[in-house]
């Protein structure tokens, strides 16, 4: 028989030679030896069986006994989804890796765009579902220990008086809380693993499957007589046949399947622990194996359990209690070992996982809220984050012994550990939703886990503990409030459904349902839009989630910060390294935004997600751009642009109408010189001629005595003064009305010749001194078509001119007409002396007269050059010749006669308006 | 996207096929497992009397046929990854896949 006391020294040697071990694992990994033993396959397969704790250990023998084979789903469950590794697991592990993430609240906030309150839900969400299975690995080395106290008193009568178990319960919770504080938070682990732990849950694992394997050996073969026989009474038993409830069946399995995902402690070992996707390639069929041979004992030692031992045993600790009735010591201290093993287990890495989670998402973002000047001047931030951890385990621990206190250490194992099964698969929606859905909002994710938090504590956390103790009698009868929709286990009036099935496919499918609704109608926040694609494409691009602009952080303050959080060895590794990969030699690294991302995960790994990125954001300040930044930014850069653009729009309309004004105003400067001018010179030859004939009409007047001679002379001047008057108006007329446009052309056909004869014949008619005109009649034989009357006036001009001002002996002028690619070309050349090189601009304007005399106005050739421009032709001044040389051109469509149907054209011919 | 390659290695072609039969594995045990829930479980209501010709399903049976599922699934997972470690740890092979 063992004594207690005995057995109280075993266990603290075991936990001692685990410890022995543990810190061994950690020296080996800070050295850098033992890499194979450290990230071996077997040791990751292995550090996953803490999902056999206790429960499993003692649990599933008084759950066959109970319900036959339905313990199994248990373990049906995690082996799909190991062996499904390629669907769900493969891309968590990944997605694990490249986002450095550290609990299962971390992923899930980091997914919904890093958002503190989803990591709070979380984080308080399994708080409250893994404390019941705290308290279960409490209840079952409390159990044990009382087995060993008295092995012969039933169950219901042992305890109190051999050992107080609550006085057990709390030292059993001090050594654990102990025993994680040793080896989970001895120091901040940049990538929070944890070797020496995953070392010590190794060997622990080994223990519990050589201590089930064992006692089912010997059961089979010591006890029951071999496999046949064994067989034999299996079906003879009490559990002989198939009474599994179908529904419970899928669901069970279902509800495993979910809680291997969502259990914080599986989590921490199957992502955080991960080094390698190809461990989990071969735990895919190791782990299964494993959970096989865990579950394979279980039947034949229930059955020869309930044979054996006397009626009213716990079949809870039959694994524990048959050894030790058949006098096998040993077998049964081995057996108590591997109970052990299994709830320290447990225990440690749930705590740890745990205390990660409330550190990292609850205490340091308060410390940090409350902590305003920042993570630069503040003390070390390290022994904050340790210390939250140490108080995070003692909570935690210290909730799985109230639990244990409260519930009052009754109930099957494993009704218990189905309710925290329950409240852990509530994560699953939201975060393979998260996973493998791009369109899962923050805010579907918030209501999916309320709703399903919500449903799992009215449908199976508060009726477990009895009725009138969390909820009234007359509640679990009648509904809340009297409501009878809302009976617990009966929820909208389906009643008859086990309450652990109707628990759970309510909450799950309610869970689900809501977020994939919210997330349907909600729209996500652009960095949960971003994050979601790079947990949806993890295996597409595995590239940082977003940047930081840090140019004006100071890459000695994020070296502070980094050394107080990662320690001081580690930063300045992490500086050197990514200085050399910047090519900065030994000097500190430019804080570009990728270092700065980088530097992020680092931190992330030991403080979480969202907390290093408020920890970056506050020594980053105001530099930090988050999407929301750059969005904002990128949407005024776009305002400003489209401003800027219509601005330049503006000022170019505004320069172009300033153009447009200056032309304008010089014209019209000019215009007004030019009027002022041609005032001035109108009144002057107004003048002259009104001058003599008010003189000499006052000679007439005044003068007494004049000779008829006389007044026939004076008469005759003021006569010709006259004419000469209504001359000048008349040309004055004609030019106004060729310049404004209002002429109107009558177009006529005739015969070049016929033109020029008429110019000649009247030129010449009353002249003094002949003009000889040359001409060629044959090249004159040509039809035009055109206003025939002023293109004669601008013919009798010309020769006029050449008679009038010839200054030839012999004065002769030369007509020639020829007929181009451009058109009709008269040329007019005189033997006169030409005109200087200076007056040949003047020669066209207005009142020029190149010489004093001569009794025209000057107006003549401006007539001609306007009628021409009516015309659409040109008439040009040949300077390169001898003699004075005019040339008129017409265009070529004088020469086509017009159309039948047209008749005489009014207005400009074609192209006649090209000077306007 | 280029087109993959019409006629291919047949290692390769045999390797994506593996892993094939890696993503199919569970749903393969799935079935199996839920077999189960075909079987028939004896009437629990008190007024029910368990007619003793009914066949049920032993104890014994229903064991053999769950773990003799689980041990196939094991070695089955077993067999693939060894045909499969080298593909399915780069990583790409999910995006490298040909047609399945």
């Amino acid at each position: 028989m063992v004594s207690l006391n005995q057995l109280v020294a075993v266990c603290l040697m075991y936990v001692a030679g685990l410890f022995i071990v543990a810190f061994a694992a950690e020296r080996a990994a800070l050295r850098g030896q033992g890499g194979w033993l450290l990230r071996s396959p077997l040791v990751y397969t292995l550090s996953l069986s803490i999902y056999c704790t206790a429960w499993t250990f003692y649990g599933a023998v008084g759950y066959a006994a109970r319900s036959g084979l339905e313990y199994v789903t248990i373990y049906l469950g995690p082996s799909l989804v190991m062996i499904g590794w390629w669907w769900g697991l493969r891309r968590l592990v990944r997605i694990g890796r490249s986002h450095r993430v550290t609990s299962i609240a971390d992923l899930i906030s980091s997914r919904y765009g890093k958002s503190n309150t989803l990591a709070i839900v979380v984080t308080v969400m399994a708080v409250i579902g893994v404390t019941p299975y705290i308290a279960l690995q409490l209840q079952s080395v409390i159990l044990s220990l009382s087995i060993f106290a008295a092995p012969d008193v039933p169950l219901a009568e042992a305890g109190g008086d051999v050992i107080n178990r609550g006085q057990a319960a709390l030292w059993v919770a001090a050594g654990l809380t102990l025993f994680t504080v040793l080896f989970g938070t001895r120091n901040l682990n940049v990538n929070e693993r944890h070797h020496g732990v995953v070392i010590a849950i190794a060997v622990e694992a080994v223990v519990k499957l050589l201590a089930l394997v064992a006692v089912g050996i010997y059961v089979i073969w010591g006890l029951a007589g071999g496999l046949g026989e064994t067989l034999a009474r299996i079906d003879a038993s009490a559990i002989g046949q198939w009474e599994v409830q179908g529904s419970r069946w899928a669901a069970l399995t279902v509800l495993s399947g979910a809680a291997l995902l969502c259990l914080p402690r599986m989590f921490q070992v199957m992502v955080v622990e991960n080094d390698d996707e190809r461990q989990l390639q071969i735990a895919s069929w190791a782990f299964p194996l494993y959970l096989m041979l865990m579950s394979l004992f279980v039947v034949p030692i229930a059955v020869v359990g309930l044979d054996l031992m006397p009626e009213g045993a716990n079949p809870d600790l039959f694994v524990l209690s048959l050894p030790l009735s058949q006098g096998q010591n040993g077998l049964a201290m081995l057996s108590f070992l591997g109970g052990f093993s299994s709830a320290t287990s447990m225990v440690i890495v749930a705590t740890l996982a745990l205390s990660t989670m409330v550190s990292n998402h609850i205490v340091m973002p308060i410390w940090l809220a409350l902590r305003r000047d920042g993570a630069t001047q503040s003390g070390d931030v390290r022994n904050i984050v340790i210390l939250a951890r140490r108080l995070s385990i003692f909570c935690v621990v210290g909730l799985g012994y109230l639990y244990y206190r409260a519930s009052g250490g009754s109930g099957a194992l494993a009704a218990i550990g189905t309710i925290s099964f329950g409240g852990v698969a509530q994560f699953l929606p939201a975060m393979l939703g998260g996973v493998l859905w791009r369109g899962a909002t923050r805010a579907g994710a918030l209501c999916g886990l309320g709703t399903g938090f919500v449903l799992w504590v009215f449908t199976m956390l508060l009726p477990s503990f009895g009725a009138d103790v969390a909820l009234s009698s007359a509640t679990l009868e009648s509904g809340l409030w009297g409501l009878a929709w809302l009976r617990p286990e009966a929820l909208f009036g389906i009643a008859g459904i086990d309450p652990t099935v109707h628990a759970v496919v309510w909450s799950l499918a309610l869970n689900t349902l809501v977020f994939v609704v919210v997330s349907l109608f909600s729209f996500p926040a652009p960095l949960e839009r971003l994050q979601g694609a790079q947990f949806v494409n993890v295996f597409d691009h595995s590239g940082p989630a977003r940047g930081w602009t840090a140019s004006v952080a100071g890459s000695e303050d994020l070296m502070i910060m980094a050394q107080r959080i990662l320690g001081a060895r580690e930063a300045q590794a992490f500086f050197t390294r990514e200085a050399e990969r910047q090519g900065q030699g030994q000097r500190l690294p430019e804080p570009t935004p990728r270092f700065v991302q980088a530097l992020e995960r680092e931190l992330a790994a030991s403080v979480g997600a969202a907390t290093a990125h408020a920890m970056v954001a506050q020594i980053v300040g105001g530099a930090s751009v988050s999407v929301q930044d750059l969005l904002a930014v990128a949407d005024e850069s776009a305002q400003m642009l489209e401003y800027s653009s219509q601005l330049e729009t503006k000022s170019r309309e505004l320069t172009e109408t300033a153009a447009q004004l200056r032309a304008a105003n010089e014209k019209l400067t000019q215009l007004s010189l030019q009027k002022d001018s041609f005032l001035s010179q109108i009144s002057h030859e107004l003048r002259t001629p009104m001058t003599s004939i008010r003189s000499f009409s006052e000679i007439l007047r005044d003068a007494p005595g004049l000779t008829d001679a006389d007044k026939n002379r004076y008469a005759t001047i003021i006569h010709s003064e006259t004419i000469r008057l209504t001359r000048l108006l008349d040309d004055l007329l004609d030019l106004s009305v060729l310049e404004n446009g209002q002429v109107t052309l009558n177009q006529r056909e005739g015969k070049l010749r016929d033109l020029l004869d008429l110019a000649v014949t009247t030129a010449q008619a009353g002249a003094t001194r002949p003009l000889k005109v040359l001409r060629d009649p044959q090249a004159e034989d040509i039809t035009l078509t055109s206003d025939l009357d002023r293109l004669v006036q601008v013919f009798i001009n010309l020769v006029t001119n050449a008679r009038k001002y010839c200054a030839a002996d012999q004065p002769q002028l030369v007509i020639s007409a020829q007929v181009t690619a451009q058109g009709l070309v008269i040329d007019f050349v005189d033997n006169g002396h030409g005109i200087d090189a200076g007056s040949e601009a003047l020669i066209f304007e207005k009142f020029s007269r190149i010489t004093g005399e001569g009794d025209g106005a000057g107006l003549g050739l401006a007539i001609c050059r306007e009628i021409m421009c009516r015309l659409g032709g040109e008439i040009s001044f040949l300077g390169n010749v001898p003699g004075t040389a005019f040339r008129v051109q017409l265009p070529q469509s004088v020469l086509t006669p017009p159309a039948k149907d047209t008749g005489p054209v009014v207005g400009p011919v074609v192209g006649a308006d090209t000077r306007s | 996207m280029p087109r993959p390659p019409i006629f291919l290695e047949k290692r390769g072609y045999r390797q994506r096929r593996m892993m094939d039969a890696v993503r199919l594995l569970p749903f393969l045990g799935l079935m199996l497992w839920m077999v189960p829930l075909l079987w028939p479980v004896p009437e629990i209501l008190p007024d029910a009397t368990l007619e003793p010709s009914e066949p049920t399903i032993a104890m014994s049976v229903a064991l053999r046929y769950l773990f003799g599922v689980w041990a196939l699934l094991i070695l089955a997972t077993w067999a693939l990854w060894r045909r499969t470690r080298d593909v399915a740890s780069d990583g790409g092979a999910d995006t490298k896949d040909g047609p399945r």
